[in-house]
């Protein structure tokens, strides 16, 4: 069990101290990777919960794909270094943020507490599993292709949108490079070699 | 406790050493093989046939200057080739490498850590192995970098879908993601001793598999990333000395990382008569290893829109007909 | 649980060991930087502006679409473990599933955001 409570420990503090660091980071890239260190420790977290598919799936699109996305949109607006991320916001808007911030802080904090009446917790602050089963593959498929089929099939309308979207903003992009700028051309070479043939 | 976690530790010290191993003579494996399709001899100096070759290259390398250019972004430059190598051999943590034996009195499990997601770990970790190339490319401040992890990163993210939709067929007909269980199932004592093997019953999902495995692996005829004649060496342009070597041996650990995958979902792992099971474990992987060299020798390599296009257009469809048909099958049985 | 802790083992192992080569690599290669050396090579050529210019958006794009599509793999595989228990209805399900997500590869691919050039 000791093993088990530093284990808990070390990646609780893993997790937030990634979280935090990706805030205070000026440098863009270096923030990308603070957040793939939080999600590591997240993915431990709920691993010691039983659950260990959720951390794969943590693993698997957060890291594997979109925090992909988010250093293709650091890279494609070049952003290096601090300077790069322009003026910082005037103190009100500074103020704004800060409250909200606290705001939702405070309401974190009692659905925490709320929800930590609800089950029984170990010493460690593990909540204690039901069964074995609990967050094994077979329970989780078994409850999304019955209990939750809905939310499921809804899904992919949600991400066919999010295809639709997407195409939508290729198509947005392409048009604006249309007129080409030699000095400025995007792209490999073979884009001028096959325009012709298409 | 204690006692688990050091049979672990021995465990994974020695899967380690053994993989890093395999890399070096993976080096020299590459170099023979494709001297000999190309009528040469390749390296005889260093040992007999050449044999001390990967060490020879070792110690050069590890005696060159470390060239650490001044426009770089330092700390990234330096994380990169660490986050290249560790997910490269993660793989193998849940690779079962042998059947289960006694040591010293000890019984031993022949996998490292027998995890009941194993494959989606399998997926987890080579989606991890983007961030090294990536990384790496920003960092240098190169064209040739930039430009060699972009190509790698969106070949990859491409190429990663298919693959992981390529293994969803075995799991259909297995119905576990537990490695070493995958394994058992395909064993078999008659004569016919490779009749379980998931390839008989996954063809399409093993050429697949096969094919987008070459890819997520970066290696010809998918080597864009490293196409010499325009990008120098790609990602690694500004790398040198022991960083350098450290992104080389990574896409051997690569290489071999997703040939013991194939090897345990489709050719029955360690599975075999006779032989020690670890001997067929590593027989199966330099099969795929000399498949990968054979194309290496063979093929020329796709240009990049047609590579993109085959991912997209043909084996991300195929891979989704496989599971479909697949699916339908095991409805039926 | 324990298994889990020997991937952690594992990691830590890998890391040691590349820390250990560096380490070593350090105490006996030379170190000798004067600026010609530190140039980014660019064929021997002095480097031209920046590294950013070979960007092309449509790697922002090939990445959103991965995103969306790893999804529907993620999905597939509880699907896969669970399909013997599940039995028809799960087949259902999936086709209708992947048959949604699939229209919008294929409305991606006759818009032409899966072309490259």
């Amino acid at each position: 069990m000791s093993l088990d409570l530093a284990i808990f420990v070390i990646s609780a503090l893993v997790a937030v101290f990634g979280a935090t660091m990706m805030i205070f980071q000026r440098n863009p890239v270096a923030s990308v990777l603070y957040l793939i260190l939080s999600l590591v420790g997240q993915a431990v977290l709920y691993v010691q919960l039983g659950a260990a598919f959720v951390g794969a799936v943590l693993i698997i699109v957060y890291s594997g794909a979109i925090l992909v996305l988010f250093l293709f949109v650091i890279m494609m607006l070049n952003l290096r270094s601090s300077a790069d991320l322009g003026e910082p916001s005037p103190p009100v808007s500074r103020f704004v943020k800060y409250f909200v911030s606290c705001l939702i802080f405070l309401e974190l904090s009692f659905i925490i507490r709320e929800s930590l009446g609800a089950g029984s917790t170990t010493s460690a602050g593990i909540v204690t599993m039901a069964d074995d089963s609990f967050g094994s593959v077979e329970s989780v498929a078994t409850l999304l292709f019955t209990r939750y089929l809905y939310p499921f099939e809804l899904t992919s309308v949600l991400l066919l949108s999010a295809i639709v979207g997407a195409v939508i903003i290729a198509r947005r992009a392409t048009e604006d490079e249309l007129p080409p700028q030699p000095e400025k051309a995007v792209g490999p070479i073979s884009q001028k070699t096959n325009e012709g043939q298409e | 406790m204690l006692e688990m976690i050091i049979i672990s530790s021995v465990k994974v010290i020695v899967v380690v050493v053994a993989v890093l191993t395999c890399c070096a003579w993976s080096t020299w494996l590459e170099r023979k093989v494709v001297a000999y399709m190309q009528h040469r001899m390749g390296p005889t100096l260093a040992g007999p046939f050449g044999l001390l070759q990967p060490i020879a290259d070792a110690l050069k390398l590890i005696f060159k200057e470390d060239l650490v250019p001044k426009s770089v972004e330092k700390v990234t430059f330096a994380l990169a080739p660490i986050i290249s190598f560790v997910p490269a051999i993660l793989t193998f943590a849940v690779v079962p490498f042998a059947a289960d034996f006694e040591f010293f009195g000890y019984q031993v499990t022949g996998i490292i850590s027998d995890l009941n997601i194993g494959v989606l770990f399998v997926f987890a970790v080579t989606s991890l192995g983007i961030y090294g190339i990536v990384l790496a490319g920003w960092s240098s401040g190169s064209k040739y970098s930039l430009m060699g992890a972009l190509r790698a990163t969106a070949q990859m993210i491409s190429y990663e879908v298919g693959y992981g939709l390529s293994i969803i067929g075995v799991i259909l007909v297995a119905n576990t993601l537990s490695m070493k269980e995958l394994v058992e199932m395909q064993g078999s004592d008659s004569i016919w001793f490779f009749q379980n093997w998931f390839v008989f019953k996954q063809p399409l999902g093993f050429l697949l598999f096969l094919t987008c495995a070459v890819a997520e692996t970066n290696r010809c005829p998918f080597d864009m990333a490293e196409a010499e004649s325009e990008l120098v060496a790609g990602y690694h342009t500004e790398y040198s000395s022991m960083r350098f070597s450290m992104f080389f041996i990574s896409e051997y650990a690569n290489m071999l990382a997703v040939s013991a995958v194939g090897a345990t979902l489709f050719f029955g792992g360690w599975q075999g008569p006779l032989l020690p099971s670890v001997l067929w474990l590593l027989l199966k992987m330099f099969l795929f290893m000399f498949f990968y060299i054979w194309l290496r020798g063979t093929l020329p390599r796709f240009r990049y829109d047609q590579l993109m296009n085959f991912g997209w257009k043909v084996l991300f469809p195929l891979a989704l007909l496989n599971t479909m048909i697949t699916a339908a099958f095991v409805m039926i049985d | 649980m324990s298994s889990y802790l020997a991937v952690l083992i594992f990691i830590f192992a890998g890391t040691g060991i590349v820390l250990f080569t560096f380490f070593l690599a350090r105490l006996l290669r030379p170190s000798n930087p004067y600026p010609a050396k530190t140039v980014n090579y660019e064929c021997a050529e002095e480097p031209i502006g920046d590294s950013w210019v070979m960007f092309n958006p449509r790697f922002y794009i090939f990445a959103l679409i991965f995103v969306i599509f790893d999804v529907e793999a993620v999905f597939l595989f509880p699907w896969a473990v669970a399909f013997g228990q599940l039995g028809l209805y799960a087949l259902v399900e999936m086709v209708l599933f992947i048959l949604i997500l699939f229209f919008g590869l294929f409305y991606a691919w006759k818009k032409g955001a899966l072309q490259w050039v």
